[in-house]
């Protein structure tokens, strides 16, 4: 079932298991907070896979130094420009989420998700 | 422009236009009286009994632990397949992995030629990539918007009716409470004179490195993200130790709106000419330098203190909305 | 360096299984900061210094702000904060 690569690829399965580990906070926990940071964890992982996709042994980081121009002295540049425009969308992201958190809180004076659908209910909506 | 145009009044923020055209109440919140909040208080307890009431709820105890159950083996199975998939991947760190095609071959070769920047992922990102980062600083804006309509506290100046709408938000006695001098003047720091001292050291040094990761964004690791948020981080600190009052004299509502207004019109512009002429090969007029100097690869420079601009101001907007639902 | 990478990786595991463990909330706020920074090392170690400078400012400093704020607006933060804020 499993294939070669399981140890070689070891940044890849941390950042699998730490997608999964995010993604059951996000189930499991009845705190919207963290719930919010389970979300943050998932979005990390998913960053650290790419990051790791694009990395290549024993090659720098893509600033030309000294006019080299080779393929064969940088790491591949395209993971690093995703992963940098993801970060930034995942900071406003958690600020809306954090907002409806605070404004869900100052009307049902709780974060438990269980409590407000149970306060929703007897409001007869 | 007329002054008392629909357009000004709403671009100037006095009046909103809309409100007595369209069908569009203000949100009345929800302000509890004194008792009622312990009466809330009660009714929290009797639907917490309500829901763990293992006696009477059977049912929902037994959803809770099939819901637990399912999700726990749904987590396993997920992971179980993904690490199946991790270890058919091809070799971590191999120069031959199909990734590494003929996209980012073209990028490291061809870049410093085309774009200018030394540093290739900034190159990437704001020349090739340019329309991208402008959607994702429209992105930021947005975001910024949504929660000033959420977190946002009208000042009690303007009385009337509108007054109404400004204590809408302060539902519990306590953040009213809060939300009185006592916190508008951010006199709870006032004492804390190491905070002070320390602040006054460090932040014009994070400012400066904030400035220089913006400035140095093609040449060295930054740009107009990092450097931004740094800057913005700076100035969470100087609120931090001084209070609203230092801040609101150099930033205002007001400010955020223009300084956003100018950088994401200058971006688009900017981008925009760049596009229809350069992009074509024909010659836009912007040179791109020297490489290495740091007035050198073109829109680059211009472009990433406009998005540096955006995301401090959007950094520092959030704490404030966060703190005091006002600047 | 390569050791340095597994006990990287293995600390980010255990930082995210004990923000699902953890009792209070700040904890675990202050321990996903610290994944945050870990995070950025490790991006240092994979050569993207672009994405760890970005996550060392946003993602350790901008975010863990923003989580604080709310903490202390949604009275979480102990007895001491809340007497601070009604003063």
């Amino acid at each position: 079932m499993f294939g070669p690569n399981l140890f070689t690829n070891y940044g890849e399965a941390v950042s699998v298991i730490l997608f999964v580990i995010g993604f059951s906070n996000l189930l499991l926990q009845k705190n919207l907070i963290k719930k919010i940071i389970g979300l943050n964890i998932m979005d990390t992982a998913v960053y650290l896979f790419l990051a790791e996709k694009g990395y290549i042994r024993d090659r720098v980081a893509p600033i030309v130094v000294d006019g080299i121009q080779e393929v064969e002295a940088y790491i591949n540049p395209v993971p690093s420009g995703l992963v940098l425009t993801g970060i930034v969308v995942s900071v406003s992201v958690t600020a809306i989420m954090l907002s409806l958190t605070i404004r869900l809180y100052r009307r049902y004076h709780t974060l438990d998700l269980d409590e407000i659908s149970m306060l929703l209910k007897k409001e007869g909506r | 422009m007329k002054k008392d145009s629909a357009f000004s009044r709403w671009f100037y923020g006095e009046r909103d236009t809309l409100l007595d055209r369209v069908e569009m109440k203000p949100q009345t919140g929800h302000a509890p009286r004194a008792g009622e909040i312990r009466e809330l208080m009660e009714e929290r307890r009797l639907i917490r009994e309500h829901i763990y009431d293992v006696e009477d709820n059977q049912k929902l105890k037994l959803f809770h632990r099939l819901y637990q159950v399912a999700a726990v083996v749904f987590c396993a199975t997920l992971m179980l397949i993904m690490l199946v998939a991790v270890s058919w991947l091809p070799e971590n760190g191999n120069p031959d992995n199909p990734v590494n095609n003929e996209v980012s071959a073209r990028y490291i070769e061809n870049g410093l030629q085309e774009t200018g920047a030394v540093n290739i992922v900034t190159g990437m990102i704001l020349d090739y990539r340019a329309f991208d980062t402008f959607g994702e600083s429209n992105v930021l804006f947005i975001s910024t918007v949504t929660v000033l309509i959420l977190l946002h506290n009208k000042k009690k100046k303007e009385t009337g009716a509108e007054d109404v709408a400004g204590g809408r938000a302060n539902t519990a006695e306590k953040s009213r409470k809060s939300a009185g001098p006592a916190e508008k003047s951010g006199s709870i720091y006032e004492e804390n004179l190491i905070l002070q001292k320390i602040a006054g050291i460090l932040v014009p040094i994070i400012v400066i490195f904030g400035v220089y990761v913006i400035l140095n964004g093609h040449l060295s690791p930054g740009g107009g993200f990092s450097g931004g948020a740094i800057i913005g981080a700076g100035l969470i600190l100087y609120q931090n130790a001084f209070g609203f009052e230092k801040t609101e004299r150099f930033f205002t509502e007001k400010t955020y709106k223009w300084i956003c207004f100018f950088a994401l019109t200058f971006y688009c512009l900017a981008k925009s000419y760049s596009f229809f002429t350069g992009a074509n090969h024909l010659e836009s007029g912007i040179p791109l330098g020297k490489p290495g100097a740091i007035l050198s690869s073109g829109l680059i420079l211009p472009l990433n203190i406009c998005v540096g601009l955006v995301v401090a101001c959007t950094m520092y907007t959030f704490f404030a909305m966060f703190r005091k639902g006002d600047f | 360096m390569n050791i340095l990478t597994y006990i990287l990786l293995g600390f980010l595991v255990i930082c995210a299984i004990s923000v699902t463990f953890s009792k209070k909330l700040l904890n675990s706020v202050l321990i996903f900061m610290s994944y945050s920074l870990v995070m950025s090392i490790i991006w240092m170690m994979l050569e993207s210094p672009d994405l760890a400078i970005t996550e060392a400012a946003v993602g350790a400093g901008v975010t863990s702000v923003l989580f604080f704020v709310t903490l202390r607006k949604i009275h979480a933060m102990g007895e001491e904060d809340v007497d601070d804020e009604e003063r």
